[in-house]
């Protein structure tokens, strides 16, 4: 198991070094240059060009890049050119944010899925079975930036529930605070969750071990909790670990609606900005974090299923 | 006394091409300490008949529509609800799977899976049903059961896996075990040896065994007596000397005939032609008759002959043939 995580780690060298060619490049084809769009249409060329070689970017694009591997290692992913300091600094105030909102959202999604599930796949094929799936289909197709504002209007505006936006200090007042975001994220998840879970489900119970569970005498419950939900849980592991890579990265719109300061806004401002090294250093950033999520997944599933080894 | 009797039993099961009446009529009684083969070719009833006395249909919709069955002292098992089912399974009758392979739940140690039923109905505790698993592993040969009995079940081999299968079986030491071709997916050498583990628990324990079987030659090697099943129906019965030395059924003549032996060593083997009907509409009269070289046009109509003696004697060798001599 050590091993595996070891090897598992060192797998991720290759991967990010080619994250950071790879966002490194695209912003060299993205339109725009970060100097004119910071001194503004008034500025002349030669001012623009001063704040081209106070910024580096009159060197030729292999120190460029040299630069970049080199903050990377150093762990300060550059400087921002707006913020005037380190990425890393900029990325680790923001994290919390997005990572909770994350965590908060995962955590509705099961309470939401799992009963469904369970119940779907119980009564698979009749009208409670259809009903559930349809409307479940429905979140998943609902555009989230939708599902905010009819959020905000109803629970926010109209039953005064929950605040429009922003975050606030401490757990709890953040829990209350980022609800309606995380119920935003969490209901597409929850879609997820169940359709895969449901199906498994199914599938388990028609597993010639449930006939034997059966044939010993447990009762209906136990048969249930013990051999079929549990096999079942497993590929739900996967499936929720493959959600939560996206969702780090793809909050950005909700993040925007509720002002959440997170790294979705971060990276958007970065991107309207040509902040060149926060737009890199966030993308080598998220491809991390989308590494270690899959590692903790496959230990996950490696400790949940005993078949399953870490090579 | 029998130990089980089956009565007049009909179980049903809805497919997508429509209600197929797997067992149709099927009556056969079990003494005690005996071992009764159920033999048949692929998707003549064997199985369901076995199900359909623990009400064990798996995913299928299956459901016994009429007929009794009789466990001495429990009372009718068909008529039963669920939840009196639980309490039948496993403590009274107890079931082995064919296939060892996925019969084991992938996620459950094998010494739990082992105990678990007795931890429900004995009401053990963690250190009892540990013990208890150990010596069960212990009984059915399987090597160091003290250390195995924590294994998971991919680290055994379908062998090992059949003996847990059939650990579990033993666990609450039940009057009735159902064994359903517990040895088709294994190796030939590891056959004789559940075959023989078997054997050796009703030898001890006085436990009557249904063998569900499709090689007559196992039947011959452990069975008291046999029952031979076509289409959802037994088409003869007796001990298994009468029946295999002394066929009456052209059903089962035809299949000692298509058997291979030392004796026909270089002849070509005699298979039978055609194939078994739909049991989703089945013919009218003997449903063998359209495969059997001495059908009659007595034979094609009516309802399908039932079980009786031959010739009038009372040796318990029973046939379904109305071309049997003496009648």
């Amino acid at each position: 198991m050590f091993q595996g995580i070891v090897n598992r780690i060192l797998m991720v060298i290759p991967v990010i070094f080619g994250v950071t060619i790879l966002s490194f490049l695209l912003l060299q084809v993205m339109p725009g240059d970060p100097a004119e769009m910071a001194m503004g249409t008034r500025a002349s060329p030669e001012e623009i060009e001063v704040i081209r070689v106070q910024w580096g970017l009159d060197q030729p694009l292999w120190q460029q890049y040299a630069l970049f591997v080199r903050d990377c290692l150093t762990g300060s992913f550059g400087t921002s050119l707006f913020h005037k300091l380190p990425v890393s600094q900029l990325i680790l105030e923001r994290l919390p944010y997005t990572l909770g909102l994350t965590l908060y959202s995962t955590v509705i999604a099961l309470i939401i899925a799992l009963p469904f599930a369970i119940v779907a796949a119980l009564s698979r094929g009749r009208a409670i079975d259809v009903a559930i799936r349809q409307v479940f289909v429905l979140m998943l197709a609902l555009p989230p930036f939708w599902l905010s504002f009819v959020f905000i209007i109803f629970f926010a505006l109209n039953l005064g529930l929950f605040p429009t936006g922003g975050v606030g200090n401490g757990f709890l007042e953040n829990i209350h605070r980022l609800f309606l975001p995380a119920l935003v994220v969490g209901l597409s998840t929850a879609a997820l969750i169940q359709q895969s879970l449901r199906g498994t489900l199914i599938e388990t119970m028609g597993a010639d071990f449930i006939d034997t569970a059966r044939a010993k005498g447990l009762t209906a419950t136990q048969v249930f909790r013990r051999h079929i939900l549990r096999n079942s849980l497993i590929s739900t592991i996967s499936v929720i670990g493959v959600r939560i890579s996206w969702v780090i990265g793809g909050t950005v719109v909700v993040e925007k609606i509720f002002s959440v300061p997170g790294l979705g806004s971060l990276l958007i401002d970065a991107i309207l900005t040509r902040d060149f090294p926060v737009i890199r250093g966030l993308t080598v950033f998220f491809a991390l974090l989308v590494v270690m999520v899959n590692l903790v997944t496959d230990i996950a599933y490696a400790m949940a299923d005993p078949r399953v080894r870490l090579r | 006394m029998p130990l089980l009797e089956v009565r007049d039993l009909v179980t049903e099961f809805r497919s997508s091409g429509g209600t197929v009446r797997a067992v149709d009529g099927v009556s056969l009684t079990v003494e005690p300490g005996e071992i009764l083969g159920l033999v048949g070719e692929s998707g003549c009833g064997k199985s369901a008949t076995c199900r359909s006395i623990l009400q064990l249909f798996g995913g299928s919709q299956g459901r016994i529509v009429s007929g009794q069955v009789l466990l001495n002292g429990i009372g009718d098992l068909a008529k039963m609800t669920e939840r009196q089912m639980q309490m039948v399974r496993g403590k009274e009758a107890s079931f082995i799977f064919q296939d060892p392979l996925t019969a084991l739940n992938p996620t459950m140690r094998v010494g739990r899976q082992i105990s678990e039923g007795a931890e429900r109905h004995l009401g053990l505790g963690r250190h009892a049903a540990h013990q208890l698993a150990v010596d069960l592993l212990r009984e059915v040969h399987v090597p160091s059961p003290e250390r195995r009995v924590d294994a998971w079940p991919h680290e055994f081999s379908g062998g090992l896996r059949q003996r847990v299968v059939i650990a579990m079986a033993l666990a609450m030491q039940p009057r009735l075990i159902i064994a359903d071709e517990p040895t088709t997916a294994l190796d030939v050498t590891v056959q004789n040896q559940i075959l023989r583990l078997l054997a050796e628990r009703r030898q001890k324990h006085q436990t009557a065994i249904i063998l569900v079987t499709h090689d007559l030659g196992v039947v011959s090697e452990i069975c008291d007596r046999v029952a031979v099943m076509y289409a959802g129906r037994i088409v003869e019965t007796g001990s298994v000397d009468e029946v295999l030395d002394n066929p009456t059924h052209p059903y089962t003549r035809a299949l000692l005939a298509a058997l291979p032996s030392a004796a026909m060593r270089g002849q070509p083997l005699i298979p039978i032609e055609g194939a078994p009907p739909s049991l989703v509409a089945p013919p009218p009269g003997c449903r063998f008759a359209p495969r059997c070289a001495f059908a009659t046009d007595m034979c094609r109509q009516g309802l399908p002959p039932e079980l009786a003696a031959r010739g009038g004697q009372a040796t318990g060798h029973l046939d379904a043939c109305i071309l049997g001599e003496g009648r």
